[in-house]
């Protein structure tokens, strides 16, 4: 199974290579991606059948460095996120080959893309730490160059560049857990790291490591600043990627590395990722709350999703840690659900904002509005979507957000006192993000899709192409599916996540189709399929009542104009103003936010002008200071360059001495 | 002969090697360095000749004649030669005092004893003692590099730490001959270069001391 996955992959970079020579050919990148879904959806399938099938498969190809070969691996647990980053992949591919004509440079594009796909779900096969590594940098490298694709803009190039510093901070935060597992477990592949027998300090070690390194590409927080740029500077499919599947390869790198390397890390390390992903989730999302870039805005709202899987990861971790491996299986099943759900409504979010970009060419939600009546397909799809991600029943969202909070709520069964108060805080975190992600899908969709068109090109805009609407359609439907008939899918997801954490759930968890009851039936369960059912017969009911007494007159008439005559589009609510009373609540201490009013005197002609001025603590507080710190350094040691003859000697013979010192006192003091 | 004799003779005389090496840093005047130099070069010549002798290879009596010939005769001579020719100034400008120098060189002594006597455990006595006035005179040689401005001293520090080297070579049995050949020549060469630098030096600035090459790099601010 792992041969025909990797025969499917050894696909890709021939489409690269096709891509480069055909590159004058106009229809080059349509047929790339077209090659593309196709690949992808093999291994979709692939994947789906490893989970199905479970137990593992490892091939070992003769290629890569003499001692180590190159090991690949699809087992339950990789087989899950083949059908994550597949599904992505199917559906931005799809989306691609018509939507790349929108773009400026498609040849570029069409060059990195099956690179992308390549690097990641070579990423998720691999078995030794050489061939991830590998993976991982061709991942990151591939769409690098396509956030670079449109690189004439300024803002791109910075946002690339950033994006490029942090992915080496990665891989090389990586690059240190891999190395001190190879040295407790004797070798590079991952057999032989899952059998390390580490001591607390390197346990701890792998895991900060690994939360650095995996972290910073998952955009958790506050590693999370150069994700908002680079993810929507790319092409609209490539950010739906991105944002939706490439995070959770970053997410599957933490998990090896957490429940299936090496001896269990303490509970505390639970604890402490629960609370960063609580923090994330709310940062995240007040953020997104505050853009008026539609792509920067689902951008930021990834990083708040990132944040609630890791808290269902860190709670799954503290359980382990503490014994509690019933417990810890929900928990990670949860987050494993969590992360499906996430890949398809950010992909659905995503190419729904290609969508309304490819149409209009603005991304500004200021200058958007109206976009219901041109574009009702996308506007519908869109419309699922948002109440998906801001956990509305019964959609997905909301299935594996309970869930996550039902673990939490099981976090006093710790026997220890952080915990028990811990997890309710961080519970009430995730409330709180839910219900401000409600708030800025309401801002989002409300802005772009509602009221009248607030530019010419809004009020000029005509749907997308039938491809283009199809997998919105379709990633719509998954998103209403996966909500309806969560215990199909979360039984599979147990197994997955028994299999990992080598446990079983506890009997009372798995309960009768199609009641979803964690914990046990009196504590809460779930159907989506009854609720649906139910909600569906009460429309109903009450559409026949008002049917049967109502009058059947429909009489249309003019909007009420406020008493104003002739209202501009601009009278209406702004995002801006949407955002207002939750920017005073919150951002006045998290983004030191001051507004200003400048108030013309009687008399004066000039207009009133409103100034808003925030400051991002993260880039204030930590990567300002890092950068400056860096260009110090290099400012001093620059000095060394231009030393006189004797003092470069005088260096030399320092070093000399320092080593003989150092050799002579080993000898002394062993 | 018995070994107590070879060992205490080959001690003295590399004891000698590592004496000239702090006269080097004790001398104010260059043409009191070369001669010094000379010296120096003199004891290499005659530890090598012992060590043939007690090792009974004969190649090393070829060692103690380069070591003789070159270091001892040619190089201080032509030396000479030039800094009469250049007129250079005839003090030795110290950028350390000689106190603290010679101070710090029996630290250096010191330290290097420390490390090879440790290290070399197993090595028969006369290697091991060898090895540590050897490396004595190598740190002396680096630490007249650093503390003097001048170039000619300079170059004598350079020759000073080669002897070093060819003094750890001949205590090591079975030392080949072609090594020290290639290093006998090589500082040869490096004294040729030196001495065309002299020239462009000298004829550029009207001095020998460094610190005017380092205005001219043009890279001080």
């Amino acid at each position: 199974m792992t041969a025909q996955a990797l025969l499917a992959v050894a696909v890709l970079p021939f489409l690269t290579m096709l891509a480069m020579v055909l590159h004058r050919r106009e229809n080059t990148p349509s047929l790339v991606h077209a090659a593309c879904f196709a690949v992808s959806c093999i291994l979709g399938v692939i994947g789906a059948m490893a989970v199905l099938k479970g137990g593992a498969d490892h091939v070992q190809l003769p290629v890569g460095l003499p001692w180590l070969k190159a090991h690949f691996r699809i087992d339950g647990f990789s087989g899950f996120f083949l059908v994550i980053i597949n599904l992505g992949a199917a559906a931005a591919s799809l989306f691609g080959i018509t939507y790349v004509r929108h773009l400026k440079h498609p040849a570029r594009v069409a060059v990195a893309y099956p690179m992308f796909l390549a690097g990641m779900n070579m990423a998720l096969m691999s078995d030794d730490a050489f061939s991830f590594l590998v993976s991982w940098e061709f991942m990151s490298a591939s769409s690098w160059l396509m956030v670079l694709a449109d690189h004439e803009e300024e803002e791109n190039r910075k946002a690339a560049f950033t994006y490029l510093i942090m992915a080496l901070f990665g891989t090389f935060c990586l690059l240190g857990a891999f190395g001190i597992l190879a040295q407790a477990g004797g070798g590079y592949d991952f057999t032989s790291m899952r059998a390390a027998k580490l001591d607390g300090l390197q346990s701890s070690l792998v895991v900060l490591l690994g939360l650095l390194g995996a972290g910073s590409k998952a955009g958790l927080v506050p590693l999370h600043a150069w994700l908002p740029l680079a993810h929507p500077a790319a092409p609209s499919h490539v950010s739906a990627l991105m944002s939706g599947v490439m995070t959770k390869v970053a997410l599957y790198a933490l998990a090896r590395l957490l429940f299936d390397f090496g001896p269990t890390p303490a509970w505390w390390w639970g604890a402490i990722i629960m609370v960063l992903g609580g923090v994330t989730a709310v940062v995240g999302i007040l953020y997104a709350l505050m853009q008026t870039d539609l792509k920067r805005l689902l951008a930021y709202s990834t990083v708040e999703n990132v944040g609630v899987v890791l808290i269902g990861l860190g709670v799954a971790l503290a359980f382990k840690g503490e014994g509690k491996t019933s417990y810890a299986a929900l928990a990670l099943a949860a987050s494993l659900y969590h992360m499906l759900n996430h890949s398809v409504m950010k992909s659905l979010l995503f190419l729904g904002a290609g969508a309304v970009l490819a149409s209009t060419g603005e991304r500004n939600i200021e200058k958007l509005g109206g976009l219901i009546h041109r574009m009702p397909v996308t506007a519908a799809a869109f419309l699922v979507g948002a109440a998906a991600i801001s956990a509305l029943p019964p959609l997905n969202g909301f299935v594996s957000e309970w869930l996550i909070l039902q673990s939490l709520f099981l976090g006093p069964k710790i026997p220890n006192w952080a915990m028990k108060f811990g997890s309710p805080v961080v519970a009430a975190l995730l409330a709180l993000s839910a219900a401000l992600a409600a708030a800025t899908f309401v801002r989002a969709f409300g802005m772009v899709f509602l009221g009248r068109a607030r530019s010419v090109a809004a009020e000029t805009a005509h749907e997308v192409s039938l491809s283009m609407r199809a997998v919105l359609v379709f990633l719509a439907g998954l998103c209403a599916l996966l909500g309806i008939v969560p215990v199909t899918v979360t039984s599979q997801l147990s197994e997955v996540a028994q299999n990992l954490i080598k446990a079983q759930l506890s009997e009372t968890i798995v309960q009768g189709w199609p009641w979803l009851a964690p914990i046990s039936e009196t504590r809460g369960s779930y159907s989506g399929t009854v609720l649906v059912a139910s909600v569906v017969i009460l429309i109903l009911g009450t559409v026949a009542v008002i049917k049967g007494f109502g009058t059947r007159n429909i009489r249309r008439g003019p909007a009420w104009d406020c008493g104003h005559k002739e209202a501009s589009p601009s009278f209406q609510y702004s995002a801006s103003s949407f955002a207002q009373p939750l920017r005073r609540v919150y951002g006045a201490t998290l983004f030191s936010a001051k507004e200003e009013v400048d108030m013309p005197m009687p008399n004066e002609t000039r207009p009133a002008l409103l100034t808003l001025r925030l400051i991002d603590p993260v880039w204030q507080g930590i990567y300002q200071p890092l950068a400056n710190g860096v260009v110090n350094l290099a400012n001093r040691l620059n000095r060394l360059q231009t030393m006189t003859v004797r003092r470069h000697l005088l260096m030399m013979f320092l070093t000399l001495l320092l080593m003989l010192i150092v050799a002579a006192l080993r000898r002394v003091v062993p | 002969m018995n070994i107590a004799l070879q060992y205490d003779t080959a001690h003295l005389i590399g004891a000698m090697v590592l004496l000239f090496g702090f006269q080097l840093l004790y001398q104010r005047r260059i043409k009191a360095v070369l001669s010094t130099f000379a010296l120096q070069a003199g004891a290499l010549s005659m530890a090598a000749a012992w060590q043939a002798y007690i090792q009974n290879a004969p190649h090393l009596y070829v060692t103690a004649a380069i070591a003789l010939v070159f270091k001892a005769f040619f190089v201080p001579f032509a030396l000479n030669w030039l800094v009469k020719r250049l007129g250079i100034h005839r003090s030795v400008e110290t950028a350390l005092g000689v106190g603290p120098t010679m101070l710090i060189g029996v630290v250096l002594v010191a330290l290097s004893i420390m490390l090879v006597l440790p290290v070399t455990q197993g090595a028969s006595a006369l290697t091991r003692e060898n090895l540590a006035l050897a490396m004595s005179v190598v740190l002396l040689g680096l630490l007249m590099m650093i503390t003097r401005h001048n170039a000619v001293t300079q170059v004598v520090g350079f020759m000073a730490l080669e002897n070093g080297l060819i003094l750890a070579a001949v205590g090591v049995k079975g030392m080949p001959l072609v090594v020290e050949m290639s290093v006998a020549f090589s500082v040869l060469v490096a004294m040729i270069l030196f001495g065309i630098f002299f020239f462009r030096i000298r004829e550029r600035f009207d001095s020998l001391e460094l610190h005017y090459l380092e205005t001219v790099r043009g890279d001080r601010l």
